[in-house]
């Protein structure tokens, strides 16, 4: 069961991760790797690591994704 | 062609590697000897029942006094590269605004050199050269148009960033933020001081709060942090932690050794040495410092 979970939010970290990489749009990619972030985390939590799992998604999924966005903001949504 | 062939070298060649790791891939059964002597010796050694809070602030100080030397160092550059950035944006508004007006200039010699030649010409060849002339004219005014739209782009986004800060967000946004602003800090706080008994600590603790500061700066777009004072209580953070280092370095073992102060009672909230002491100073560093970064990038 475990391994089966393990597997599925592998699967979605890669899913993600493409996504991130070949979306044309800014925000939908940076959504898309913040997504990436928190099923690491996930992961790490399946696999027994509370403590980095805390910090994956906090700083990988939360701070990381909105200082991109504050970043899209600036750069005039990634066009100019 | 070459460029191809080399890149595909290159994959295969990783891919190679990777498979290599993964067939070669064996579930430990036992511990390596090194974790072995951590898990077995921290507990009784230092007192605290989550390893990994002690490995990381004892057997691991320098290295967590690297990483919070680290994140002052990007917060420190953050704030210089951001506010030069803002000095460049208004020097460099100026300089669009003078090179659209050279772009003008420009675009009026070419109409006037157009002018002449449509003067010159015969009647016959004069539909040829008007055509001619009509299309000069027309991209020329398609500079000066594409020139102005850039212009009132620029004015447009301007306003935007002024009104920006104006915008208020949704109410869901605003009371979701009211209600569970308070949550998120006392579970920061919590994760902080508890670090030396169940998971987290003083960097997960403080990457914790930092995201309830995020949140109320975006709940509340018009609201300021106070970074000098942010600054002020990092800094001296910082100097604590080096100070209980040296504490340790001067009463017990070695620098940052949290066993100057008494073990406790194995489990109780106040035990293990100085581990949450030196747990709570790195919470705030790392709490202050992430939500700095975080205001530099929104203003």
């Amino acid at each position: 069961m475990l391994e089966f979970l393990l597997l599925l939010v592998c699967a979605s970290i890669l899913v993600s991760g493409v996504l991130a990489v070949c979306l044309k749009d800014v925000l939908p990619a940076m959504v898309a790797s913040g997504l990436a972030s928190l099923f690491a985390a996930v992961s790490f939590l399946l696999l027994a690591a509370p403590d980095v799992a805390m910090a994956e998604a906090a700083i990988g999924s939360g701070l990381a994704t909105f200082i991109f966005l504050y970043a899209i903001r600036k750069t005039g949504n990634g066009k100019g | 062609m070459m460029r191809h062939v080399l890149v595909a070298i290159v994959v295969v060649l990783f891919g190679l590697i990777f498979a290599r790791m993964v067939g070669g891939y064996v579930e430990l059964e036992a511990l390596r000897p090194l974790a072995e002597q951590y898990v077995t010796r921290a507990p009784v050694e230092l007192g605290t029942p989550n390893i990994i809070t002690g490995i990381l602030i004892t057997y691991r100080g320098f290295d967590t006094l690297g990483e919070v030397a680290v994140l002052f160092m990007v917060a420190a550059s953050v704030g210089l590269l951001l506010k030069k950035d803002d000095a460049k944006a208004s020097s460099s508004k100026a300089s669009s605004s003078k090179a659209s007006g050279a772009t003008a200039n420009v675009s009026g010699p070419k109409t006037s050199a157009a002018k002449p030649v449509l003067a010159k010409t015969e009647a016959a060849r004069a539909a040829a050269a008007r055509t001619a002339a009509a299309k000069a004219n027309a991209s020329a005014r398609a500079a000066t148009a594409s020139a102005v739209a850039v212009k009132s782009a620029k004015v447009a986004e301007a306003a935007e960033d002024d009104e920006a800060p104006r915008r208020e967000p949704s109410e869901i946004v605003r009371t979701g933020t009211e209600v569970l602003l308070p949550l998120i800090f006392t579970f920061g706080a919590y994760v902080i001081v508890n670090g030396h008994l169940s998971a987290g600590g003083g960097f997960q603790g403080g990457a914790i709060v930092a995201s309830g500061v995020m949140l109320m700066l975006l709940a509340r777009p018009g609201s300021t942090l106070n970074v000098a004072l942010l600054s002020i209580i990092e800094s001296f953070a910082g100097v604590f932690y080096v100070g209980l280092g040296i504490l340790g370095l001067i009463l017990a073992g070695g620098f940052l050794d949290p066993r100057f102060l008494p073990k406790g009672e194995f489990g109780a909230f106040i035990s293990a040495g100085a581990i949450p002491l030196i747990s709570a100073l790195l919470g705030i560093k790392v709490g202050a410092e992430l939500s700095v970064i975080i205001d530099r990038f929104r203003s």
